[in-house]
């Protein structure tokens, strides 16, 4: 049970802490998306809810609809998507590769793929201006693609092997048995144990490749501005806070709602195992 | 901020966790060729960047598009940046400081997790997993208001409040936090209450139990939490970003603004000692949390 005291030496401290410095600011990010921008990121009453309309598209000095902001927001959701195909496409066979080596060789080629996940995410964007550049691809979209795809390529493959790794294989021999050819037998015996795998590794890398702006910033140049670029903006040139927070809170929403349908399908634990 | 999912010494703990269960099957290790060589392309893919950094750095072009030498050059002029150092030091001490008390909060967090059932339990779950799964710039812009608030607030008290310092390393504990407390938790997932109760019959007070049963138990844990919160803290650089102000820059920060600038070759230098320090730290890392004798 968990008393008063107990919870002082346990969780408290640091449930106060997320309190203060996570819950708190967005709060006050809350507050400043209903306020209006009086001066250069300067903010005050009266209190509105024009921000939220205009992150809809609504603009109300001229009364009317225009799509600026779907269609940066649709642009951010296709890159990211592709991007996260791209992963799949790439980094599922690898998984399995890794998965079905020795201890040895697993560990090896383990530490292979985590170095450049821990390298630092900015070299990693920034090396590929070097190999890009002469060939005259930088800034474009296919840059962006491609850094994306490099940057969060481990976030999706650690977790399909952590799935791969635990797959019972003699299902796939069973099958086999029963006649089923090699690609049913892995569809129908092996790919529903690497399930939750998957979808932990999508959404690790749909939710950064969606909220980034250093990978389209770096690489992509203004074309392929992203909604992560949108929000940089209002807290860097153009200077409105309130714009930028409600932005924030569209992203945020995004986010949230891909967790919660994940939520639903895996339940709570699923979401605990996620992180 | 990059988010790590894993890290090396997690995976003995899945494998601890399944040996109860029912005998592993022996993997055949015989792949397909077409397999291995999608496998040993994307390896290449992974490492081609690095590679064209490192040879870089070493090349005497001011521009890099070219191989015109063998230089050190770039490593000299480095090795005379001042804000560089500066920068540097601002890194490891913002680490180094939020991954102690991060470490701290988040061990007791996670064994709060582990021990107690309470009420607003779910809530608690959803407060962690928040800094892991919002965008970093949502968190970043966030504080930022924030400290603007705060600032204000003091200003009319008369106080000042302009460490960069102070607003990054608050901020960084605030996502290391929720790395340390789920680590820790899953660290002693497999453990329950009898534990704790078999001490207490045993004739331990509740300090002795936890420094002599469940701290012990729970350090591979609290040990990997801190090195992924340190590392994430190296690494960060959106938070950091929104966070730091103008007087106060770490590496990442000032990478992003000479990148900005264009390449230049110091840079790719740069670059290449932090690429190999990783590969040193993830040596002594796996080293250390290698699983021992069966237990992680």
């Amino acid at each position: 049970m968990l008393t008063l005291r107990r919870f002082l030496a346990t969780l408290g401290p640091g449930t106060l802490w997320l309190v203060a410095f996570l819950a708190l600011p967005l709060l006050v990010m809350l507050g400043y998306s209903l306020l209006t921008r009086t001066d250069l990121a300067q903010v005050g009453p009266p209190w509105t809810l024009e921000n939220w309309g205009r992150v809809f598209g609504y603009d109300a000095l001229f009364q009317e609809w225009v799509t600026d902001n779907l269609r940066v927001l649709g642009r951010s959701v296709w890159i990211a998507a592709a991007s996260t195909l791209l992963c799949v496409l790439m980094g599922y066979p690898l998984a399995f590769y890794i998965a079905r080596q020795g201890a040895r060789r697993k560990n090896l080629l383990l530490l292979l793929l985590i170095i450049p996940f821990w390298t630092n995410f900015l070299i990693r964007v920034y090396a590929w201006i070097l190999i890009l550049r002469p060939f005259g691809l930088v800034p474009s979209t296919a840059a962006t693609f491609l850094g994306m795809v490099y940057a969060f390529l481990p976030f999706f493959v650690l977790p399909v092997y952590a799935s791969a790794e635990k797959v019972d294989w003699r299902l796939l021999e069973a099958a086999q048995d029963l006649g089923a050819s090699p690609v049913r037998a892995f569809l129908a015996a092996v790919f529903p144990q690497t399930l939750p795998g998957l979808v932990a590794g999508l959404l690790l890398t749909f939710i950064p490749a969606l909220g980034t702006f250093v990978v389209s910033d770096i690489l992509g140049g203004a074309k392929t501005a992203l909604i992560g670029n949108l929000v940089q903006n209002q807290f860097g040139q153009a200077g409105d806070w309130p714009y930028g927070s409600a932005l924030s809170f569209l992203l945020m929403g995004v986010v949230l709602l891909g967790l919660w349908l994940y939520a639903r399908t895996a339940g709570q634990k699923g979401l605990e195992e996620l992180v | 901020m990059t988010r790590r999912a894993d890290l090396p010494g997690s995976e003995g703990e899945s494998r601890g966790r399944r040996a109860g269960g029912v005998s592993a099957p022996v993997p055949r290790r015989r792949t397909h060729p077409l397999l291995s060589a999608w496998a040993w392309a994307v390896f290449a893919f992974l490492y081609l960047p690095i590679l064209v950094l490192i040879v870089f750095s070493f090349n005497n072009s001011r521009f890099g598009a070219t191989w015109e030498g063998f230089t050190l050059r770039w490593y000299g002029v480095l090795a005379a940046r001042s804000d560089v150092r500066e920068a540097l030091g601002h890194t490891l001490t913002v680490a180094l400081s939020s991954t102690l008390v991060s470490t701290v909060l988040g061990t007791l967090v996670g064994l709060g997790l582990w021990r107690y059932s309470f009420r607003f339990r779910t809530g608690l779950t959803f407060l962690l997993v928040l800094p892991i799964v919002i965008p970093d710039v949502v968190m970043g812009v966030s504080l930022l208001m924030f400290y603007a608030l705060v600032r204000g607030g003091l200003e009319l008290t008369g106080w000042t409040f302009d460490n960069g310092f102070w607003t990054v390393m608050l901020a960084h504990v605030t996502f290391q936090i929720s790395y340390v407390a789920l680590t820790v938790r899953s660290r002693l997932a497999g453990y329950g209450p009898e534990l704790e109760e078999a001490a207490r019959d045993l004739g331990a007070n509740g300090v002795q139990s936890f420094l002599r049963v469940i701290l012990p138990l729970a350090l591979p844990g609290v040990l990997a939490g801190a090195l992924l919160a340190f590392t994430l803290s190296l690494d960060d650089f959106v938070v950091t970003y929104f966070t730091s102000g103008s007087g106060f820059r770490t590496l990442p920060v000032l990478i992003y603004t000479s990148v900005r600038r264009g390449v230049t070759p110091d840079i790719n230098a740069l670059s290449t000692l932090l690429v190999l320090f990783t590969v040193v730290a993830i040596l002594i890392g796996n080293a250390l949390l290698r699983p021992r004798g069966g237990r992680a």
